[in-house]
């Protein structure tokens, strides 16, 4: 949408952010939607923390010599990167914020099922982090994001077993959102929200939720197990007892696998409620889409093998498990058709959170191919522990869903904090980003197809430029960021107020007050009409 | 396009706010923890499995007595507290407060005797010299695998001791509602199931020659 909206804009008198003031009526709080901005506050923090390590990594790599830290350091560098921004960032991210301001908003809902076992898990998040934190403070761990034995168990002198335990209580974090999501789904839509009206945000939110409850008690279970063969000579792992090294790599894979549509399914959630505002269509294929989130978190469980091609798994196991990751990709390609058709006859308009929609499909489609190249066995031997491997899911894992965050955010901005967000600025940063992000990463694709092994702190001349290449965008990137951490926070106080649906979209949500009070609506409202019935016209002459 | 969708209730089919299976919140958040839960021992059973069968000589140190008869024991004494929490899971449905409150308690002291004899079970093999790194029979992740599953079970069954005790203080005094004790219930029968695995798995295929 181009112009500023036309509704009137109506004082919301009371709404959740003035209901009660002081910092106790914040972290006792038990309404959805304060709990997601304090998850907001607390992601966001550990997002730029994340991003610090990240700036040390590039920086180190944009000279072929080891000369700005020791490999040590640069081995706790990757490690903390990767820790911080998958299990305290990624996993958490359009859930635990968008997901909880929105899930109970958009069936109609006055709040979440569980609402103390909410603000519970945000609390459980922060320890966790702050335990992480604390092990990073002390001395790091080197053993790298996925914590492989026997080196995490038998031959590493860091934090391991400090950071284990945070990551275990971070753990049951997601557990505890999981859980809340799904009974909330199930037994609080509003009337006439039938599972077939719900719109796909809420269906992928059900397919994330499924998969945080059946992998994340593996990888609890599984990192307890690390630490207690560091402290207490468990053995399980160590082929020195009897115990078998691989065994780690199957339960790790087991959840890290479907881990990754723990952060992508929600990311697919987001776009297809903005494609639809943004096209003023009907999604084509509702039950495709909603279907193919379904199908997404179970086949996400039958394939963590493909992470073992070379770790020593039998080869007819590795084929198997090449043909069911090859499988997964049927569903996330339905949805990537879909959109595609949606987008094909609608009135697209162009506003920031569709840009950040079509940088999500562009990039997703990128990593979801190359995913299939991973996929293959004989590629995967040429390019495992590569860069190909790190362009590969960072294209997913920042270009899909922390593209689909941004645009999520920008979306739902108006109806969080009742203002609007600068759109010149915004639409700048989304380009910078897009930028930023393709100069960083695609380069990565090459030095991997050419040899460069990840986790080294020094490489061979001819590999510079393209690093150079890489750290460059990181620089753009990181400006990327920082934009909108500015204008966001600016436009809380000064932005344009935004009216209650100031995109014209249909969803619940949107027919409340922005912001919404705290019981989010006055009249509980029934729902007569699948989700996104558009009619192709831009919201101005609605 | 927004008003059309607010009508007064009733004028729309409801197809939301409809429990499935008639489930309550509570209790489809216990049947989704269970879910979760399962998966937490099944990690585990695998990681034991796994072991075992690569490993070549797994120690066998179960005599049918007393290790095998005192582990039947504490099997039947989870099956009958799985009948007695039926039983009291009923009388809480019938208001029986009073049978019920007993019933719990009976399923405690079975609790707490499985406790008992298990505690017992363990210090036999720790005098043996059974450790969680070593053990006189052999293969090390004997000891490992054995504490870890089993320690792991008790501490739910041990919970679950103190959850009953909580539900069963609470329910004279109406604090409770009776599908509170039902959840309990299914906590309870949670514990009692996964043991079932636990005993034919880490005994049954123990037993020595
Ligand atoms: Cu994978």
């Amino acid at each position: 949408m181009s112009t500023v909206p036309v509704e009137p804009v109506v004082e919301a008198p009371r709404n959740y952010l003035n209901a009660s003031y002081g910092v106790k009526s914040w972290l006792l709080t038990t309404d959805h939607k304060r709990i997601a901005l304090l998850y907001l506050v607390t992601i966001t923090i550990l997002f730029f923390l994340g991003g610090a390590f990240a700036v040390m990594i590039r920086l180190e790599l944009a000279t072929p010599q080891g000369d700005l830290m020791t490999p040590d350091t640069y081995n706790k560098m990757f490690t903390l990167h990767g820790i911080i921004m998958v299990f305290f960032f990624l996993v958490p991210s359009i859930p635990a914020t968008l997901g909880n301001f929105l899930v109970p908003m958009m069936i109609g809902a006055r709040d979440m099922a569980f609402p103390r076992i909410n603000l519970l898990s945000w609390y459980v998040l922060t320890i966790g982090a702050v335990i992480s934190i604390s092990a990073a403070v002390m001395g790091g761990v080197d053993t790298g994001w996925t914590f492989y034995t026997p080196y995490s168990t038998t031959y590493s002198n860091t934090y391991v077993t400090l950071m284990a335990v945070g990551i275990f209580i971070a753990g049951f974090s997601s557990i505890l959102t999981g859980l809340n999501f799904i009974v909330t789904i199930h037994t609080m839509r509003a009337p006439g929200l039938t599972w077939f009206r719900m719109p796909l945000f809420i269906w992928s939110h059900y397919a994330t939720a499924i998969i945080i409850m059946l992998g994340t008690p593996v990888i609890a279970i599984t990192l307890l197990l690390v630490g207690a063969e560091r402290t207490l000579k468990l053995g399980i792992f160590d082929p020195a007892l009897g115990g078998d090294p691989i065994l780690f790599q199957h339960l790790f894979w087991f959840y890290s696998h479907p881990a990754v549509y723990i952060m992508v399914l929600p990311a697919m959630g987001v776009v297809s409620e903005l494609i639809t505002c943004f096209s003023r269509k009907r999604i084509f294929g509702y039950s495709f889409v909603a279907l193919s989130s379904v199908a997404i978190a179970i086949l996400s469980f039958l394939v963590w093998g493909h992470h073992l091609f070379v770790s020593g798994q039998s080869v007819y196991a590795g084929m198997i498990f090449s043909l069911l990751s090859f499988m997964v990709a049927v569903p996330s390609a339905i949805k990537v058709f879909n959109w595609t058709a949606t987008l094909y006859r609608g009135s697209i308009s162009y506003d920031t959170p569709m840009l950040y929609a079509f940088g999500f499909i562009g990039l997703f489609t990128i990593g979801g191919l190359t995913g299939l190249f991973v996929a293959t066995m004989a590629i995967d031997l040429h390019v495992h522990d590569t860069y190909f491997i790190i362009a590969h899911f960072h294209y997913i894992m920042v270009g899909g869903t922390v593209m689909a965050y941004m645009g999520g955010l920008h979306y739902w901005w108006p109806k969080m904090t009742g203002r609007m967000y600068p759109e010149g600025w915004a639409k700048f940063s989304a380009l910078v980003l897009f930028v930023g992000f393709n100069l960083t990463f695609f380069p990565q694709f090459i030095l991997g197809y050419l040899g460069m092994p990840r986790r080294y702190y020094a490489y061979p001349e001819e590999f510079q430029v393209l690093n150079v290449m890489s750290s460059a965008g990181a620089t753009i990137l990181g400006v990327g960021y920082l934009i909108p951490l500015v204008y966001l926070f600016w436009s809380m106080r000064y932005g344009e107020r935004a009216s209650s649906n100031p995109w014209g979209a249909t969803s619940l949500e949107w027919q409340t007050p922005s912001p919404p009070p705290t019981e989010n609506f006055t009249v509980t409202p029934v729902v007569t009409e699948e989700a996104y019935t558009y009619s192709h016209e831009a919201p101005e002459h609605v | 396009m927004a008003d059309s969708r607010v009508l007064p209730l009733g004028e729309a089919e409801w197809g939301g706010g409809v429990s499935p299976y008639a489930v309550g919140h509570k209790k489809l958040g216990m049947w989704l923890f269970l879910l979760s839960d399962s998966l937490t021992f099944s990690a585990l059973l695998i990681a034991y499995s796994y072991v075992r069968i690569a490993s070549d000589q797994w120690p066998l140190p179960f005599h049918l007595w007393p290790s095998i008869a005192m582990a039947t024991v504490m099997t039947f004494l989870l099956l009958s507290s799985s009948l007695t929490m039926a039983f009291g899971v009923a009388a809480a449905k019938r208001g029986d407060t009073r049978s019920a409150v007993r019933f719990i308690v009976l399923t405690i002291l079975c609790g707490v005797g499985f406790v008992v004899l298990h505690a017992n079970e363990w210090m036999t093999l720790i005098d043996e010299g059974v450790r969680l790194w070593s053990n006189p029979m052999g293969t090390p992740l004997f000891g490992a695998t054995f504490f870890t599953l089993t320690g792991l079970h008790m501490a739910h069954v041990a919970s679950g001791v103190i959850y009953l005790a909580v539900i069963a203080a609470g329910l004279p005094g109406n604090r409770f509602h009776h599908e509170d004790v039902e959840i309990s219930g299914l906590y309870w029968h949670f514990v009692d199931l996964v043991w079932m695995f636990i005993f034919p798995l880490v005994y049954l295929l123990s037993v020595a020659p």
